[in-house]
């Protein structure tokens, strides 16, 4: 299997998961969309390492995984402190900086 | 991919190119299923199908570690904590259909079509050799090679990563921390609440006096009403309460009365 496959994979993932970003507005469904992008991501990194037949691919990988789950738990406390607030966890009610 | 399979005779390549294809097309179809349906909890269960697809690739690909770190971390603790907050949240919170700001969809596609061309054509561009086997880098094994790595070359991201990781919990639990308002209310303050509310006595319990003994029927108080208060709050929105079939409680008293006499004028005749 050639890896430029896992690469074209990955870039319709990441495609998929930036449009997700930018048309929902469940803000917990756009941080789901985030890590579909991050998990794209490691999957070229793992392509790209097995390209280069090294590990240094598979390592950025771990570290890309280790930063989402630092992001993923700072955003949803963020996500429960605006929930919160303003009862709802609507990208668009977030809007008290608007004007 | 055609030669292979012109070929004929390396069915290892046949079974990885089947397993490739049959597992790109579910990521992407969960991938897009996610985008479109509008339960948050939906999502989050494509999300982990799009997770488990992944792990298998990993695993193809030569990182076995990593697939258990993704099946691990992120289908089972990510992806968790993600329901979690979900259930916290509500459950029931699903998308609103409609746009905010005008031909935001529009935008959106564009965007993602231009980005589409715009990555493609730089892979296009890349010369992407094909895999090369890990034997000589992965030394003992690929966990080991691993390991070597994260020690020895990456040994100071590593260190950042764990400073990261303790400053997002200390953040996180910053921010989930809720300050209170009022002093905590002491006991004799309870008390003193509870007697002037009026109401000494606990709420009555669901369904003791009715005929049907279950949580969401009301309690049939001794006078022959219902009482609300006796039935869960979280019930009543989902109008689940129903009122119990009784029959009333004078009617029952005349009833009674009118049987008994019957009998004591039977029992007085069979006497004499």
């Amino acid at each position: 299997m050639s890896p430029v496959h896992y690469v074209s994979l990955a870039v319709i993932l990441f495609v998929i998961g930036g449009v997700g970003v930018l048309v929902r507005r469940n803000a917990i469904v756009v941080f789901m969309c985030v890590e579909l992008m991050l998990n794209a991501c490691n999957l070229a990194f793992v392509a790209f390492a097995s390209v280069h037949g090294n590990l240094d691919g598979q390592v950025i990988a771990f570290f890309v995984m280790v930063v989402a789950a630092a992001e993923v738990v700072v955003g949803l406390a963020i996500l429960m402190a605006i929930y919160r607030a303003r009862r709802s966890a609507s990208v668009d009610d977030a809007n008290l900086l608007k004007y | 991919m055609t030669h292979v399979l012109a070929a004929g005779t390396d069915t290892d390549a046949i079974a990885r190119e089947t397993v490739f294809w049959i597992l790109a097309i579910a990521s992407v179809g969960a991938a897009l299923a996610m985008i479109l349906v509008r339960r948050a909890v939906h999502c989050a269960l494509m999300l982990a199908v799009v997770m488990l697809c992944l792990a298998t690739m990993y695993a193809m690909q030569g990182a076995p570690f990593l697939a258990f770190v993704q099946i691990i971390v992120y289908t089972g603790a990510v992806l968790m904590l993600f329901l979690f907050v979900l259930m916290l949240i509500g459950i029931s919170s699903s998308d609103s259909i409609v746009e905010t700001i005008k031909g935001q969809r529009l935008a959106a596609g564009l965007i993602a079509i231009g980005l589409l061309v715009l990555l493609t054509l730089g892979i296009g561009h890349a010369a992407i050799g094909p895999a090369v086997p890990q034997g000589a880098a992965n030394g003992t094994g690929n966990l080991t090679g691993i390991a070597t790595l994260i020690f020895t070359t990456y040994v100071f991201p590593f260190e950042a990563t764990g400073a990261l990781l303790i400053t997002a919990a200390v953040g996180a639990m910053v921010l989930a921390h809720r300050e209170r308002a009022v002093p905590r209310p002491t006991q004799r303050e309870l008390a003193a609440r509870r007697l002037a509310s009026g109401q000494l006595a606990p709420d009555p319990p669901p369904g003791v006096y009715a005929l049907h003994d279950a949580a969401d029927r009301p309690a049939l108080l001794p006078d022959g009403t219902t009482s609300d208060l006796s039935v869960s709050t979280v019930l009543s929105p989902r109008d689940v309460t129903r009122a119990p079939q009784f029959v009333p409680a004078e009617q029952t008293a005349a009833i009674t009365a009118e049987e008994f006499q019957r009998e004591l004028a039977q029992s007085g005749e069979a006497d004499s």
